[in-house]
């Protein structure tokens, strides 16, 4: 024993001296590795990332993370490389000695899409046991992906000394992966890792398991069920991925038809440029983005709580200025509103894309609305999560004002009967003014939101106007609960229907269904009843 | 009623000798130099949409050709006359279109037309040029199938773009299996067509092409995002083709960024997205994507920065961005000018004829040819999107590529081919020795 143990640390002693004093000396394949990033060759630079990660060097990883960040910097004319750090400090990367400045004439190695795959794999094999979590669960799911055979034996140290739950998972499975494609594993290790696979039952194991290739008789059966049991659990997932993609489209219909369904849903006033307070919402926003970047940057992620009201002020002054300078002068006359409202629309474009410019504006997604997170087999992206409790707690306000206020309860009176309303003394054309500018003041809420999932162009409007109108015809003509379960069902019937129909057709069959359902109840989902129909 | 009072007021103003950038802005941008300008000026044509839908694609294309006869007359002009731009706004409509491209060549005469972008309007106005013998300059990627004789294509077709882009993916990305995506109309049906005969030519397998239409700017990419997520694993390396059309891009991007989807998993290669669209996207999450295009902002050669230099000092925009259409209005631009120069006549019948075989510098470093099927030769080049809204060209053709009027992959027209100087004819059926029908 204690013979062997000296010949072990004479080994140590040797390997630590060679590491410490001849590499330097040497113009090894390191040096040669590394000065191949100067080349501006895709494959060259694949090569040098290869040779760089498996050598062992203490410089691999900076000079790795380096490049994949762009801050791997190459001379083509001396052929020198360089690490610039996060600090501004740089290094020559293939002796590690610090350079006073890198020469103006080198800019950072590009990459393509193959080599950010093979800086992926690299950089996970090196990280496997870095001392924080989160890269050492992101270097798991790297060397998952790519599943080289030479990322076997970092994994398995790695997994012997892991103690995080998650990553030791991860690293099962990424070692599961390699297993499963290495030609020489035997058949237990194969089955092994079949069942391992199976056991994560994600799409990505799906992947791996249907692209592996010629195998054993006993894995490609093993396979072959887990395959058939990944397929149904994930049927499965695929109708609660439906069902969160309708409810998610209802919200944003219920967005836009939100305003609507005052404006044409209690008022009666055939709005046509209702879409464009939408876009005069959202270009709020692109406007009170545009501050923040150049004034407050800081502020970056409150830009849409600020863009809310604002929105709300200035569509609704737009909303009460139409109400007063036009549409007070042809109320029961729908069809001159529906011209005029229509004319309206074109001259808001027009104008905005005068004052903006006809190309779509630029607005950014704070960061608690970028992303997404999994939920069982389910992504489910901030975005419209937060588009969808954002509609239903402008319902509720909504809601609740026309319930508990005064100004609520003088427009559920007007609406219900003008000139009783008018005889107890309420002044019935300002209600309507009020009324038409909170409508479209809440149209222009809406348009911040939807700036976050679509264009901010001229045309923004145009697109949700239809869209608003079924909603309001189908959920039932002054009720606003109706607009709230008409545009939930129209989502949740289009996202079933579009895996099955397509896109197109999905939308057609949709347009169909409602025409039929209008036959047979022309006042919608939830018809008014009462006198305030027959006025 | 409209344009002949913003006719007189912008010919007032001309007569004053005051720059017309105010009057187009409170009229419309319509026509800016007016149309009772003296007879020694040569008229130019602007026929492209500043309002509706495709304003966001056209405007730029406007301000392109007003630049380049801005240019064109520091030099002297054409044949020792002034050109002078007749621009006219069909607002993304597509009968107008015609309409107004009527109105250019009977009311207006101008000797030639810059316009178009999509195929329909380009479709729409066709009778017109053919019934009054004019010219049109197309400057749009587009489906081919086509070759006019009063039409000069100077966008790619598809063997230009679409073919060299899945010959890139599937060397170099090793991709096997296919997401064909577009919009609902004639360019993308077309272009998937002629992609899904060439991918099974090269012996990929019905199941792994995968088609989807989706209708003029679909905003809600969930469930198709999904889908392609899930048509991508399947083992085998996928990529996404993408004919989207504008504005639906930006949607579409944002979900495949929030979902998760990288270009190192899986690449989407466009064709209808370039620099003006990327202004209007954080591209972050899109570094890496792709773009197939004959010319990007970021390719450097002598032409494009002294071209770029120039735009942006003509816009008074520093950060204005150049894309691949408006390289094909410089492409033609110049061909025209030569041409007319060549036979020293604006007559339309003279230059159609000199067109073919006129060469021009293209802004790449390379000289374009016009072919006798009245389309361009341009190299092709493969970009991927970076952090700051621009390309890396990552490949490009070894030469220039000449383009294919009719599509050798489709049964219908693979024996067809345009020929204006020796067939005199623009769907000759090279099988039956016959012209069918589109000869002059």
């Amino acid at each position: 024993m204690p013979a062997h143990l000296s010949a072990r640390l004479c080994s140590l002693a040797l390997s630590l001296f060679l590491i410490a004093f001849a590499l330097p000396a040497l113009a090894g394949p390191f040096e040669d590795a590394v000065a191949k990033f100067a080349n501006d060759d895709y494959s060259d630079t694949d090569e040098a990332i290869g040779v760089v990660a498996s050598s062992g060097n203490p410089l691999a990883f900076p000079i790795i993370s380096a490049l994949q960040d762009g801050r791997l910097m190459a001379d083509p004319d001396s052929k020198k490389v360089y690490v610039t750090g996060t600090d501004g400090k740089s290094i020559d990367a293939a002796t590690g000695q610090a350079v006073a400045s890198v020469p103006d004439s080198a800019s950072a190695v590009r990459l393509n899409n193959r080599l950010r795959r093979s800086v992926d794999a690299a950089l996970g094999s090196l990280t496997l046991q870095s001392p924080d979590v989160g890269t050492r669960l992101q270097a798991a799911q790297s060397v998952f992906k790519s599943h080289e055979e030479t990322a076997l034996e970092p994994v398995d140290a790695a997994l012997a000394k892991e103690t995080n739950r998650s990553v030791k998972a991860a690293l099962g499975d990424a070692r599961a992966a390699i297993l499963l494609f290495k030609s020489d594993a035997s058949e237990v290790e194969k089955l092994e890792a079949v069942a391992t696979l199976k056991g994560r039952g994600d799409q990505e194991a799906l992947a791996l398991l249907t692209g592996m290739g010629d195998q054993p008789a006993s894995v490609t059966k093993a396979a072959t069920s887990a395959i058939g049991s990944i397929q149904n659990s994930l049927a499965i997932w695929s109708m609660v991925q439906n069902a969160w993609y309708g409810l998610s489209l209802g919200s944003v219909l219920l967005l836009a038809a939100i305003g609507l369904a005052i404006t044409f849903g209690v008022m009666g006033v055939i709005n046509m440029a209702h879409g464009e307070m939408v876009m005069i919402g959202a270009y709020t926003t692109f406007v009170v983005q545009e501050v923040i970047r150049t004034r407050y940057p800081g502020l970056f992620d409150y830009s849409l709580l600020i863009a809310v009201p604002l929105a709300f002020v200035v569509a609704g002054a737009i909303g009460v200025l139409i109400e007063r300078s036009i549409i007070r002068f042809l109320y029961g006359r729908p069809l001159e509103t529906l011209l005029a409202t229509w004319g309206l629309s074109l001259v808001l474009q027009q104008a905005v894309r005068t004052m903006f410019g006809p190309t779509n504006r630029e607005v950014g997604n704070p960061s608690w609305m970028s992303g997404a997170f999994e939920l069982g087999q389910i992504t489910i992206t901030y975005n419209r999560l937060w588009i969808l409790v954002f509609t239903l707690a402008v319902f509720a306000i909504l809601l609740a004002m026309l319930r508990y206020t005064a100004l609520g309860l003088e427009m559920r009176a007007v609406t219900q009967n003008r000139r009783m309303a008018a005889s107890m003394g309420i002044a019935t054309s300002r209600v309507d003014a009020l009324t038409f500018g909170l409508g479209s003041g809440i149209a222009g809420i809406a348009g911040v939101a939807l700036s976050q999932i679509d264009n901010v162009s001229p045309n923004l409007g145009q697109s949700y106007i239809i869209d608003s109108f079924m909603v309001v015809v189908f959920g039932g003509v002054g009720n606003l609960w109706g607009t709230l379960v008409g545009a939930f069902t129209l989502g949740i019937a289009n996202k079933f229907l579009e895996p099955v129909a397509g896109a197109v057709l999905g939308k057609i069959a949709i347009l169909v269904l409602i025409i039929l359902f209008i036959q047979k109840r022309p006042r919608g989902l939830f018809a008014l009843k009462g006198r305030a129909v027959e006025a | 009623m409209f344009s002949k009072s913003t006719h007189d007021i912008a010919a007032s103003f001309s007569r004053r000798g005051v720059l017309a950038a105010t009057a187009g802005l409170v009229l419309g941008l319509a026509s800016l130099t007016g149309a009772k300008a003296a007879d020694d000026t040569i008229k130019v044509g602007v026929l492209h949409s500043l309002s509706g839908t495709m304003a966001i694609s056209e405007t730029t294309l406007k301000d392109t050709i007003l630049f380049l006869i801005d240019e064109q007359n520091k030099k002297g002009g054409v044949l020792g006359k002034k050109l002078e731009a007749v621009v006219v706004d069909p607002a993304s409509n597509w009968p107008l279109f015609a309409e107004k491209a009527r109105e250019l060549i009977t009311k207006d005469k101008v000797s030639v037309v810059f316009g178009c972008w999509t195929s329909v309007s380009r479709k729409s106005v066709l009778p017109v040029f053919k019934e009054l013998n004019n010219i049109l300059f197309y400057p749009v990627q587009y489906e081919g199938e086509e070759s006019e004789r009063n039409v000069f294509y100077t966008g790619a077709a598809p063997n230009q773009q679409a073919i060299p882009a899945v010959d890139y993916l599937m060397k170099d990305e090793k991709v096997k299996r296919w997401v064909l995506a577009g919009t609902d109309y004639v360019y993308p049906r077309t272009t998937n067509k002629i992609l899904e005969a060439y991918l099974k030519s090269k012996g990929v397998a019905q199941e792994d092409i995968m088609i989807n239409y989706t209708p003029f700017g679909h905003s809600d990419w969930q469930t198709i995002v999904a889908d392609i997520k899930k048509f991508g694993s399947a083992g085998k390396k996928t990529a996404v083709v993408s004919t989207i059309n504008g504005d639906a891009n930006v949607p579409f991007y944002k979900e495949l960024g929030n979902q998760g989807i990288k270009a190192k998993d899986i690449p989407v290669v466009a064709f209808s997205v370039g620099e003006e669209e990327l202004a209007g996207i954080d591209t972050k999450p899109l570094v890496g994507h792709l773009a197939a295009w004959n010319y990007f902002q970021s390719i450097k050669s002598p032409e494009n920065e002294k071209f770029i230099k120039a735009w942006q000092a003509y816009t008074k925009n520093p950060k204005r961005v150049t894309n691949d259409p408006m390289e094909a209005h410089v492409i033609g631009f110049d061909m025209w000018v030569k041409a007319v120069e060549k036979v020293k006549s604006t007559d339309p019948d003279k230059v159609i004829d000199a067109l073919p075989g006129i060469e021009a510098k293209n802004l790449t470093g390379g000289v374009s040819k016009m072919l006798p099927n009245h389309h361009i030769t341009k190299p092709v080049f493969i970009g991927e999107i970076k952090g700051n809204g621009q390309f890396d060209v990552v490949w490009k053709t070894p030469g220039l590529v000449a383009g294919d009027a009719w599509s050798k992959e489709l049964d219908g027209s693979k024996d067809l081919v345009g020929d204006w100087v020796g067939k005199k004819c623009g769907n000759f059926n090279t099988k039956t020795n016959k012209c069918l029908g589109s000869g002059s």
